[in-house]
Formats: C-alpha cells, structure tokens, sequence
C-alpha cells in the first residue's frame, strides 16, 4: 500500500530507486562528458565531432531526424562502440574509453535500447531479478538467494510498471509496450547513476507515455537522465534542457521553446512542426 | 518460493522433476542389478553380465549427452567437440589402467606399457608420473578436460566467437587432437591406443562383481552430474546463462561478464564429459584415437537434439534411446545405421522439434508453486 501512495505523491522522490554507491566523481563537475567525439562506419561519419555534457541530476531530452546518430550516441557511452577521436569521460574520475560494457554497466550506467530486449525465455519476475544491482561475478551469481527484500524490490518495480499481474509470463508473450515498460523495469532495477533511454514510449498508449513522464521526472533529481524519443508531445511534456542532433552533431541547445524556434532546427524537420 | 532460498545445490533435490527422474534410474538399476544377481543363466528374464556393461556404456553416454545440453542448451553454445573432452577423460582412466599392469604385460616391463617397450623407450615420458597412483589419475580424468576448455574457451569467448564460428572451432579440436593422439611420439599408444587392461583399485576388471560395481558407480555418476546440473540451471547462474544464450548484449548491459559465465559452464561440462569418458573405458576394455573423432561429437549432439534440448531428461532419454536403436541396428544391418540416425534426425525436427521431451507433460515453472505471493507481498 505505502508504495501506492508513494507513486501518486509526485513531487516525492521514490526512495528505493535511490542510486546505489557509485564510485563516480561529480565534485567538479558534469557526470557525462563526451568532447570531440567522432564515428565513422565505412566512411560515413555517424557522429561528426560531437560535444555533449551532462549535469549530475539533470533530465536531458535528445532529439533529431532518423539517422542523426543518437543511437551510435548511447553505443558510445555503453561501450559497445568504439570512437575514431575523442574522449568520454563520467564524472572526472573514470575514462569509459578503456572500459567494456559490463565494467561500465556496474559502474551505474544503465540502459534502455531502441528495439525493447528482454530475455523472451525468462519470466517477467526473472528479467526483473537479473537486472537488480547485484554482485554480478560468476560465484557470487551461482550462489545467490532471493531475499525478501529482494522480493519487495521487484514486487514494486513490478508495481510500478503495471507488470504486477503478469511477473510469471514469459517475457517473450508480451505487447510490444509491456516489453517496453519491462525494460524501464530492468533500468530501475539496477538503480543506475545515469540512465540512457532510448525512445522509450514507441508503442504505448496516451496514458502511459504520462506514467512513463511522471516516473523519469521522478527519477530526476537522484539520478541523470538522457531520454531519446521522437515523440515531440512527451519530449515537451518532460524537457527541462532539449538537444538536438543532426548529422552527428549538436544543432541546438536549450529550452524546448528556444530550441522549436530555431530556424536552423526547423530547417531540419522541414516544416514538419516541432 | 521456499525453493529459491535453499543452498543453490540442494535446491533441486525439491524439484518434482529432479526426484522423479533419480526415483526413475534408481529404479531401472536396480533392475537391471537385480535381473542379473537374481535369475539364474538361461532364464528369460537374466540379463548377462556383457548386457549390464552396455547399459553402463549407455549411462557413460547419457551423463556426456548431460554434458552437452548444460553448454548447448542452456548457454547456446553448440559445441561439436565434446567428444575430446570425453576421449581426454578416458585416456587419463586409460593411463592408469595402464600402470595397473605392471609386470603383466607382454614384455613384462616393471614400469614401462607394452607399446612403449615396443618403441624401444627406455623411460617413462613425464607426463605418465603420477598415473600409478589412483587418486592423481582420477583428479586429471577432472583437471585434463577442464583445463583443455579452460584454455580453449578463454580464447574463443575473449574474442567473443560465437555461433557457426565457434562449433567449427571445437570440430577442429577435436579433429586437431585425434590426428595428435594417431601419432606414436606422442606417447599415447598410437592408433592401437590403450587395451588390456587388468584392474583398477585393485579389482579385476574380469570379474562380473567389478563389472557391476562399474555400472552402479556409472549411475551414480549420472545421478551426481545430472543434479549438479540442475542446480546450476536453477540458480540465478543458471538464469544468466539463458540471458546469455538469448540476448548476449543485453546480458553484458547488465554488468554481467558473459565470457566468465561461458567460460565456468563450459569447463564444468567439460569436466562432466571427462568423467563419463573415465567410467566408460573401464567397461568398454579400450580407449583409442577414434573416441576424438568428429562424427562421435556431432553423434552427441544429435542425442540432445532428438531427446530435447535445454531439459537435462531429454539429453539422458535421447542418448539411451539413439544407442539403443544403434545397437540394434548395427546387429541387423550396420551399413544402414548412418542413414537411419540421419532420417530420424530429420523426422524429429521436422515432426518433433522440442524432441522427445517435448511428447512429456509440460513441467510447470518452479515459480507456479507459490502463487500470487511475491506480488501480495508487494503491496502488503
Ligand atoms: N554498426 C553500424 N554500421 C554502419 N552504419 C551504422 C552502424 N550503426 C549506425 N550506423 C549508421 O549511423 C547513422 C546513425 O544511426 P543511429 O542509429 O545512431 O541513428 P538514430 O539517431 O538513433 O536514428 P533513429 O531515430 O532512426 O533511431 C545511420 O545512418 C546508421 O545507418
Ligand atoms: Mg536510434
């Protein structure tokens, strides 16, 4: 029941999502740093000398036309791409350049991809319980148990996702938008530092894209967030600072109603009205 | 979910699965001891002592096909050279057994094995020291086969091969090692490989009690494995590795080192072959070369397969059920067993595409059993 009350109480910070110790440094500065970063596959410059920095806390909205390389952005940070040039730094201590995906993901990274994935053959409950913040080495992982707290972490993640009904289907049965709320699940599992969320409500109804507004300016404040999302209705809805990224680089910066007026962004989206 | 709680390896002597099927082998062994001790000779229901080594073949067999499945289906890892890790094993079971000879063997060489005096050696190669004593053969048959995937995983999962790439891979190793062990020099007896053998701990291996006693400890072997198997696939473990099999990046986003994880469950199920092929030398007289030959590792495979994949049961039912059949087969008319072991590979995954296990009752999820409670927990 308090969990109830806790969501509705919007202005309150959920405290169980609260981070878990990262040994990131934000003394002196931003959580995410990316200076000068370039991409190329094959030739073509996915990311073209891109700058982007990340206040500790902050809710950052990043939007562009198809291809404009944020996807190739989150790829960057999460270690799954490499970049030609540049530097990527979290916080001022650690250099994600040198690190894999898993030593960033423990570092408090987490992500929520574009196409949702989850693993189709474990249940709901499952998917829940491999994210949550955990020793994740081999012989720590082989002996785990499931603690009740554990277990109430979980029920209120489920609860929060309105997954609560179906924590034992296989994740692979699921809507195209339960699967999406499946992965923001897993996100708050593992109570990241910044979260990296891309295109997080394709596929769900008016009323959920508020719930999934409601929960990421909630989450804001604790923990940094960077949304992709095409949809121009959620971005104002959430946007505190917009970026926009076209060709592998920063447009425009600031206020969405700066950023709309812009007339190099509206060039951009060739009338089609941000 | 009181399971969840338990130590990671007792949980699944709670499973109803787990129990039915060690209450199942108990049961035939018992039978089939019993069909031997009982009956006398020539009475229908006697079951010779030649019959109960096969069917502790077929056991050896079954606990590699378990082998198989924890890697393949579990880890998505299809390897086609299972049969080295197997072969391994058994040359480590076949080193000792050699020793046991002593002074027995044709030349009558103290130390030396025959084929060794035959070569004119006059020493013992270094790596034979230590196989005279039964304690350091049996911890190689676990540390030859774990160490040789040790070895052969760091490498292949650090440069994250996977898929075609890597069952090439193991074909090629297991291809590499049989033509290794074809060669004199290497000290292995060549292809005649390791016969003859007189006993082991002591008991001859001519008496129908060793025999037996070979297959009861054959089952209890498969019992051993299968529930070491079980548990790790109902750990938490063993939840990341179908994550890993299923969405391999996904699983690294987690923060979970997906090679570590590959690289633990394919050396346990390398050290699980390496047992099976230790207890099936004893009982099959020979280790020979043949053993790393490819066709055996894509034979294992297919076991797994037509038994159903990524249910433990279905490898054990598949391996008893293909080599029954083989037997039969080869008595009646051995050019043809190819080609039906082929047709019924084709008639499984068209008709039958979990397998055999698929035809069983569904097992529910361990998480069936306590209903709604986490999710009232929750709210509570
Ligand atoms: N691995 C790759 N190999 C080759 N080209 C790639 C690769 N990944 C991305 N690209 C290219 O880089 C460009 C940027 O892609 P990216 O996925 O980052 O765009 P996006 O901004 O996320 O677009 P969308 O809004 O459609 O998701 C595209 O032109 C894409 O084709
Ligand atoms: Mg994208």
């Amino acid at each position: 029941m308090s969990i109830f009350t806790e969501f509705t109480e919007r202005d309150r910070v959920f405290d169980f999502l609260a981070p878990t110790a990262s040994p990131v440094d934000v003394r002196h500065g931003p959580i995410l740093y990316l200076e000068d970063v370039t991409v190329s596959f094959d030739g073509f410059r996915a990311i073209d000398d891109l700058n982007l920095t990340i206040d500790d806390g902050e809710l950052r909205c990043i939007i562009g036309p198809n291809g404009a390389g944020k996807t190739t952005m989150m790829d960057i940070i999460t270690g799954k791409t490499r970049p030609d040039t540049g530097s990527v730094w979290f916080g001022s201590r650690h250099n994600l350049l040198r690190m894999n995906e898993p030593d960033i993901a423990s570092l408090g990274i987490g992500r929520k991809f574009q196409k949702p994935t989850v693993f189709e053959a474990l249940s709901v409950f499952e998917n829940l319980e491999l994210a949550m913040a955990a020793d994740k080495r081999v012989f720590p992982t082989l002996t785990a148990r499931l603690t009740g707290e554990h277990r109430d972490r979980i029920g209120e993640v489920l609860e929060m996702t309105g997954l609560k009904d179906l924590w034992r289907r296989e994740a692979g049965v699921l809507s195209h938008g339960q699967k999406q709320w499946l992965e923001i699940g897993m996100l708050l599992m593992q109570r990241p530092r910044l979260l990296l969320v891309d295109e997080p409500v394709a596929g769900m109804t008016e009323q959920e894209m508020e719930r999934t507004a409601e929960l990421l300016t909630g989450l804001a404040g604790q923990q940094s967030v960077v949304v992709v999302e095409h949809d121009m209705g959620f971005v104002r809805s959430i946007a505190r600072t917009v970026t926009v990224l076209h060709q592998g680089s920063v447009l425009a910066e600031g206020s969405m109603d700066a950023v709309s007026n812009d007339p190099k962004v509206v060039e951009v989206y060739l009338g089609e009205g941000i | 979910m009181t399971d969840s709680n338990r130590m990671w390896l007792t949980r699944p002597l709670t499973e109803g699965s787990t129990r039915l099927f060690l209450g199942l082998l108990a049961a035939a062994m018992t039978a089939v001891v019993l069909m031997h001790l009982v009956f006398p000779e020539g009475h229908a229901l006697h079951m010779s002592i030649y019959t109960v080594t096969l069917m502790g073949k077929y056991l050896c067999y079954a606990l590699l096909a378990v082998a198989v499945d924890l890697v393949w289906g579990y880890l998505g890892i299809l390897s086609l050279g299972h049969g080295a890790f197997f072969a391994v094993g058994g040359y480590a079971m076949g080193m000792y057994l050699m020793r046991q000879i002593g002074t027995r063997g044709e030349y009558g060489h103290p130390v030396l094995p025959d084929f060794m005096v035959f070569l004119n050696w006059d020493q013992l190669p270094w790596y034979w020291h230590g196989f005279d004593m039964a304690w350091f053969a049996f911890l190689m048959v676990l540390l030859a086969p774990a160490a040789l995937a040790f070895v052969f995983g760091y490498l292949a999962f650090r440069s994250r091969v996977t898929g075609v790439y890597l069952s090439i891979m193991t074909q090629a190793l297991t291809f590499a090692l049989m033509l290794a062990f074809y060669r004199n020099e290497m000290g292995f007896g060549g292809n005649n490989g390791f016969t003859d053998f007189k006993d082991l701990l002591g008991f001859s291996l001519l008496t129908d009690g060793t025999r037996l006693g070979l297959f009861i400890a054959t089952g209890v072997a498969l019992a051993i494995g299968y529930v070491l198997c079980r548990a790790i696939v109902t750990s938490k473990l063993g939840r990341v590795s179908v994550a890993c099999r299923d969405a391999e990046a996904r699983t690294r986003f987690l923060g979970y080192r997906v090679e570590r994880v590959q690289l633990f469950i394919f050396v346990v199920s390398a050290m699980l072959a390496g047992v099976a092929g230790a207890l099936y030398v004893p009982q099959a007289g020979i280790i020979n070369p043949n053993q790393f030959s490819p066709i055996f590792s894509i034979e294992i495979v297919l076991w797994v397969a037509l038994g159903g994949r990524a249910t433990l049961y279905g490898a054990v039912i598949g391996a008893l059920v293909v080599n029954y059949a083989k037997s039969v087969f080869t008595g009646i008319m051995p050019e043809a067993w190819l080609f039906a072991l082929g047709g019924l590979f084709v008639f499984v995954t068209v008709f039958l595409p979990k397998g055999i296990a698929g035809l069983l009752p569904k097992k529910k999820r361990p998480d069936d059993d306590d209903s709604d409670t986490t999710a009232q927990e929750a709210t509570a």
